[in-house]
């Protein structure tokens, strides 16, 4: 089975996370890729080239409706909702959820809802809990769930309660976690061309 | 109050669609169904929302409700106005801020209002202005520039409730530490105070503000243009519907605009993929301020 979206989330320690795998990934890397990254209301397009300049794909800040595309970084902009819809992204101003707009509960529950077993949920440092019941979404349905293990997070709180959400995760220190991704990507490629044959 | 919307929301996030037994396609009928039901007998065309956003706030009122499918919810509106009237609270969003973004006021003030002056009179479009806040904003700005007395604003929501609050003028005193933060930052001319005084258990808005502003019902999806304008205004509306019916829109809005009109967006709108794209020129980017050149 192939992949269709890989969704990140974030919060506290997350540039150096992001920057370690976004870094780890390949120019060709063809799933795309959305990014919650908490981060204060009125922070504009400095997350974007920081981000940018760690990686070979190209890492874009979310508009309404934008195409999801391979190669392609997705990053959540501040102060909005992004969702997931099939082969594109909305965004919405709805009221934050646990205090966090971008939530990544949100988005994770989206992606899950369309692209079901296709998605891969990543979850990585932070200092609250969102994340874990969007990732515990995607797994029941089917999806596949990576968290960062907590002991090679900068804060652990995000990571753990991603654990306790989905015991069955798999938890990768952030150095394996953009090998995986390769991996997961190559296997499932590899499925299809059996199934073709 | 916030903490009992938190606490709603909660429940709202994580619909309870097991994995076994949750089956997308049928839940799609059940929307569509749901939503032809609600515009058959209501009139309201929620048919061409963005769908991700519908449904996740369709599950939001049924687990309120206590309910456990779409279907079971379509029963109750359909024969249920009360019902019915929850429901359009939970489609609308009407989440906003006087001076919200307050670059896009300063970038307005600077790039717009310039254009503005060469007209004797103006006549400004707010759609979808929810309960007024950024038309209060924009009438300071404009009497702050000396353009109110030539102004006219044509504020209009699809949701009567959300006008009534525009008209009252009332807004809630503890925002006023951040509104009055917006308003510095959107190169606001005065005290920010002068412009209300406490009252009702609120902030109590200078109703001269209003003066030259018809607040009016108009639903974006079944209206039609009723006239000509200067300026557009239709910040964060749009992301709700989906691509075919923004496309519908933006048509009513090219033609509602006269030649070099300016039309604003919210600041993550954009016109890529409509059929206007190529009529309009972007001022100031990144602000999302467009002037129609043909």
């Amino acid at each position: 089975m192939a992949f269709s979206v890989v969704v990140v989330g974030t919060s506290w320690g997350g540039l150096a996370a992001l920057s370690k795998l976004l870094g780890g990934l390949p120019a060709d890397f063809p799933i795309p890729i959305v990014v919650v990254q908490h981060r204060g209301k009125e922070s504009e397009h400095l997350l974007r080239e920081l981000l940018q300049d760690t990686t070979k794909l190209t890492v874009c800040e979310i508009e309404d409706k934008d195409p999801l595309k391979a190669c392609t970084v997705h990053l959540a902009p501040s102060n909005y909702h992004v969702l997931i819809e099939q082969g594109f992204v909305s965004l919405t101003t709805e009221d934050p959820v646990r205090f966090s707009r971008p939530s990544i509960d949100v988005m994770f529950t989206s992606a899950g809802d369309v692209y079901r077993s296709e998605t891969i949920g990543v979850v990585m440092t932070g200092a609250n809990e969102d994340g874990a019941r969007g990732l515990r979404h995607i797994a029941q349905l089917g999806g596949r769930a990576l968290v960062q293990d907590p002991k090679t997070a900068e804060i652990p709180i995000m990571p753990a309660a991603a654990i306790k959400a989905v015991p069955k995760a798999e938890v990768l220190p952030l150095a394996s976690i953009a090998p995986r991704l390769v991996e997961l990507c190559q296997q499932a490629n590899q499925v299809a061309r059996l199934k073709t044959v | 109050m916030a903490v009992q919307i938190a606490e709603t929301l909660v429940a709202g996030d994580a619909p309870d669609r097991n994995a076994p037994n949750y089956k997308p396609d049928l839940e799609r009928i059940e929307i569509e169904l749901l939503l032809e039901g609600v515009f058959r007998q209501y009139g309201f065309d929620f048919r061409a929302y963005a769908y991700a956003s519908i449904r996740r706030r369709l599950w939001k009122r049924i687990e309120e409700e206590g309910l456990k499918s779409v279907s079971s919810l379509q029963e109750r509106v359909l024969h249920d106005p009360q019902m019915m009237e929850k429901l359009l609270l939970d489609l609308s969003i009407n989440v906003t801020a006087m001076f919200r973004d307050p670059g896009f006021y300063m970038t307005f003030r600077q790039h717009v209002v310039p254009l503005l002056r060469t007209y004797p009179f103006i006549r400004i479009w707010h759609a979808g202005c929810s309960t007024g806040e950024e038309v209060y904003s924009l009438a300071m700005l404009l009497r702050e520039e000396g353009l109110y007395d030539r102004a006219r604003i044509y504020a209009t929501d699809i949701n009567e409730v959300v006008l009534q609050r525009a008209k009252a003028g009332i807004f809630p005193l503890e925002r006023m530490q951040e509104y009055t933060d917006n308003y510095i930052r959107a190169g606001g001319k005065k005290s920010f105070s002068e412009y209300y005084t406490a009252k009702y258990g609120g902030a109590l808005f200078d109703q001269s503000l209003t003066k030259n502003v018809v607040f009016s019902q108009h639903n974006l999806v079944t209206d039609r243009s009723f006239s000509e304008f200067n300026v557009i205004l239709c910040r964060n509306v749009l992301i709700y519907f989906d691509k075919t019916l923004q496309s519908k829109v933006h048509g009513l809005f090219y033609d509602s605009l006269i030649t070099f009109g300016v039309l604003v967006l919210g600041s993550k709108e954009t016109l890529r993929f409509m059929q206007h794209e190529e009529s309009y020129q972007q001022i100031a980017p990144p602000e999302k301020i467009f002037r129609k050149v043909r």
